[in-house]
């Protein structure tokens, strides 16, 4: 795949997931300036919702086929789709066919398989597909970060966010204790599970306090609102920033840390 | 097994010890206030996580082992009918007996009236999950047969009348401290100056072991692999108290899941390298015992091998969940899992506990009689990760949270939410209308950055523990269709 910005007519669509279009805003809008910046050219389709991953992972898999439908046909004909979200690309490209399969959909599944052969989660899109580490982004902070479970696991990221982190300017990236355990987030596992969730949770407080970092980030919105809503509740002077934002925060416009 | 049969009739599912009385929330809830619990595990589990990821980097073939160990798994399966006939006709020709169990009742039975046949009242036992699902040491008992577990962690959970809380390692929710005071509490004979020195403590247990060793007449064990070729049996320990019982008395009892069955030996090599590496973290485990039919003039004089279905077959007709048929029960799951290593096994109230025993206990019992264990994981992976046999725990619990809500069982107000939702999100216009609804919680957070932490139910099980952010004056959306003008 060639990328070439404009001038070669490629265009990415920016898939902004249903968490970060209703309750993180900030991240889809740094996603979308970070990629201009880079070159490309952004377009954001107007009939995108969700993936389906929250239904699938509870039970309703007869329920996702029409959200899996709408989203493939939100997306048909993008040459490129990235989201900001290791949690959904990896249901967009290990569940969105099986569930149309199941359903007995074979045109769905073949559609779906086809456009998740062309979604990348943002770290994946810029090493993989840019073959950038660099992206020109400055944030003097002290920094740790928590490879969400998804992207780590399913998606196999790898260490792709943390070598677009370490080639920040001013950043400084402080290990996090036991950041491979989950946060207990698990969709609504935090609810359903809520004593277990919470105590998994202040385990992973107890690391991100440790590190005296003035930020925690991560490349999944619905883990940091997690984290986050834990080390508020602390009132901890930790907060949580989106990976995004801080590969988009430069020198000229300074992003708010927190 | 070329064709599935989901659903289909008559396959009963399984009885026995595979699940308890209260919802797994609860029981968590309740197991997540003992500190001393959390302490003893979260140690447990952190040092032989540690030893198991050293000597499985060792290794520069794991994943084509890890692959291997799955293709014979699924092979082995698919013609699971066939290897075990032939298993049961190389048993016989080697002087052994072959009994078939339906279920937990059908298995006590049989091994009860072969115990009673004997004359004999009491049983020393290898350490074994089969035994430990179907409750024979409650059933010998009630039969007048006393049953002695002789696996030192076996041992303080019986003595400690307790149950067991790991796979592997069944008193692994106990301390040092702990296991003194129940052997100088509950152990007949023990000096009174015993220490929690580790050494001292396997000593007293050694002691202890050895009368009942030498004077028992029936072993009870299970089974790691039985190999249909030649119809021998394998169980693979550390202790070498299962050689003591597989080699000591007259008769021999081995009760095994049918899934334990492996066509060749060769198929044996694969996962006698990544059972130990898995379980105990070891390269090779101390003892490693097979044993065919009887032999005249050496070990027992009698062998009896009971196949337990106890609802085996009703999970092979599980296109996804048959994959849980796969596990060689090392434990490596329970081990890495953060759900496990808070709530520890008990919680999950069924002898198989940790991301396998939560997709294998509903299997066995049907969903129906487990229904909260498939959700009681946050779906992270780290047990796929590491199982020695590839087996996609989260994806099996995915499908069986999917059985759970197509019976028909879960609340009418969550089915309602959840399709009330659906219909939203495949209508992107209406799913615009209601993410602006979403903005009166800014009402309620009356400028703040956060909603206030008294919240109805649902909410209130996450502002319990956790703030919930106001929702912004804006979705990215809409903003980006105003200053943008996008239509894609």
């Amino acid at each position: 795949m060639t990328v070439d910005g404009r001038g070669a007519g490629m265009r990415v669509s920016l898939f902004a997931t249903c968490v970060v279009d209703t309750m993180a805003p900030r991240a889809a809008w740094a996603t979308a300036r970070l990629l201009e910046r880079l070159g490309q050219s952004v377009t954001v389709p107007a009939g995108q919702t969700c993936c389906g991953q929250m239904h699938v992972n509870s039970g309703y898999r007869g329920q996702a086929v029409r959200v899996v439908a709408n989203h493939v046909r939100a997306f048909e004909g993008a040459d490129a789709v990235v989201a900001p979200s290791g949690s959904c690309v990896a249901s967009i490209r290990h569940q969105q066919a099986m569930v149309a399969r199941r359903a007995g959909d074979e045109g769905l599944a073949r559609a779906a398989e086809e456009l998740a052969s062309r979604t990348y989660e943002l770290s994946q899109f810029l090493v993989d597909v840019l073959g950038v580490e660099d992206v020109g982004a400055s944030y003097p902070h002290r920094v740790t970060y928590h490879p969400a479970c998804h992207g780590a696991r399913v998606l196999g990221l790898g260490d792709r966010q943390l070598r677009l982190l370490r080639a920040v300017r001013g950043l400084e990236l402080v290990e996090l204790p036991g950041a491979d355990q989950c946060c207990g987030f698990g969709g609504t596992f935090a609810l359903k599970n809520a004593d277990t969730s919470a105590a998994m949770l202040s385990d992973k407080l107890a690391s991100i306090v440790s590190t005296r970092a003035e930020v925690c980030t991560a490349g999944d919105a619905s883990c940091l609102m997690h984290i986050g809503g834990g080390l508020s509740r602390l009132r901890a002077a930790t907060g949580t920033v989106h990976l995004a934002e801080i590969l988009a925060a430069t020198d000229d416009a300074k992003e708010a840390a927190t | 097994m070329s064709r599935t049969f989901l659903g289909m009739p008559g396959i009963p599912h399984g009885t026995g010890d595979l699940g308890g009385e209260e919802p797994f929330p609860r029981s968590a809830a309740r197991h997540l206030a003992d500190h001393q619990m959390r302490a003893n595990l979260a140690g447990a589990t952190g040092t032989i996580r540690a030893k198991r990821a050293s000597v499985v980097s060792e290794l520069p073939d794991w994943e084509q082992l890890r692959e291997s160990g799955r293709a014979v798994k699924e092979a082995t399966m698919a013609r699971l009918d066939e290897h075990l006939v032939e298993l049961e006709r190389r048993v016989t020709e080697r002087g052994g007996t072959v009994h078939w169990a339906r279920d937990a009742t059908e298995a006590n039975r049989i091994v009860t009236d072969l115990v009673r046949a004997t004359g004999a009242e009491e049983v020393v036992k290898v350490k074994s999950m089969a035994t430990q699902e179907i409750g024979l040491n409650e059933a010998l008992e009630e039969a007048g047969v006393t049953a002695w577990e002789t696996d030192l962690a076996e041992l303080i959970v019986q003595l400690g009348d307790d149950r067991p809380s790991h796979i592997l390692v069944p008193a692994i929710h106990r301390n040092r401290a702990e296991i003194r005071r129940i052997f100088l509490e509950t152990m007949p004979g023990v000096d009174p100056g015993l220490t929690d020195d580790p050494r001292q403590l396997a000593m007293a247990a050694r002691a202890y072991l050895r009368q009942r060793f030498l004077r028992a007449r029936v072993a009870v064990s299970g089974a790691n692999f039985a190999v249909a070729e030649t119809g021998t049996l394998a169980v693979v320990e550390s202790e070498g108290n299962g050689r003591m019982c597989l080699t000591l008395p007259d008769t021999l009892i081995t009760v095994m899941g049918i899934e334990k069955t492996v066509p060749t030996w060769r198929d044996l090599e694969v996962f006698l390298q990544t059972l130990p590496r898995s379980s105990t973290g070891e390269r090779m485990n101390p003892y490693t015992s097979t044993w065919t039919g009887v032999t005249p003039g050496d070990g027992p004089r009698e062998f009896h091998l009971v196949l337990l279905d106890n609802g085996r077959t009703a999970a092979l007709a599980d296109p996804t969940g048959r994959q849980a048929l796969h596990c060689i029960r090392c434990s490596a799951c329970l081990n890495v899992c953060p759900v496990y290593e808070r709530t520890g096994g008990h919680a999950y109230g069924s002898v198989y506990p940790g991301p396998i025993g939560a997709v294998l206990s509903p299997q066995l019992t049907g969903v129906a009689a487990n229904p909260s264990l498939p959700y009681a994981s946050t779906l992270c992976g780290a047990c796929y990760e590491v199982c020695p046999v590839a087996i996609d725990i989260p994806s099996i619990l995915v499908e069986l949270r999917n059985q759970q809500v197509e019976s028909g069982r879960k609340p009418s107000a969550e089915r309602a939410a959840f399709g009330a939702v659906a219909q939203l999100m495949s209508r992107p216009r209406l799913w615009r209308s209601a993410q602006r609804l979403t903005r009166l919680g800014r009402l309620l957070a009356r400028g703040r950055a956060t909603l206030p932490a008294a919240l109805p139910p649902p909410l209130s099980r996450w502002t319990r523990t956790r703030d919930l952010p106001a929702p912004p004056r804006e979705t990215f959306t809409e903003r980006w269709a105003r200053e943008r003008g996008d239509r894609a």
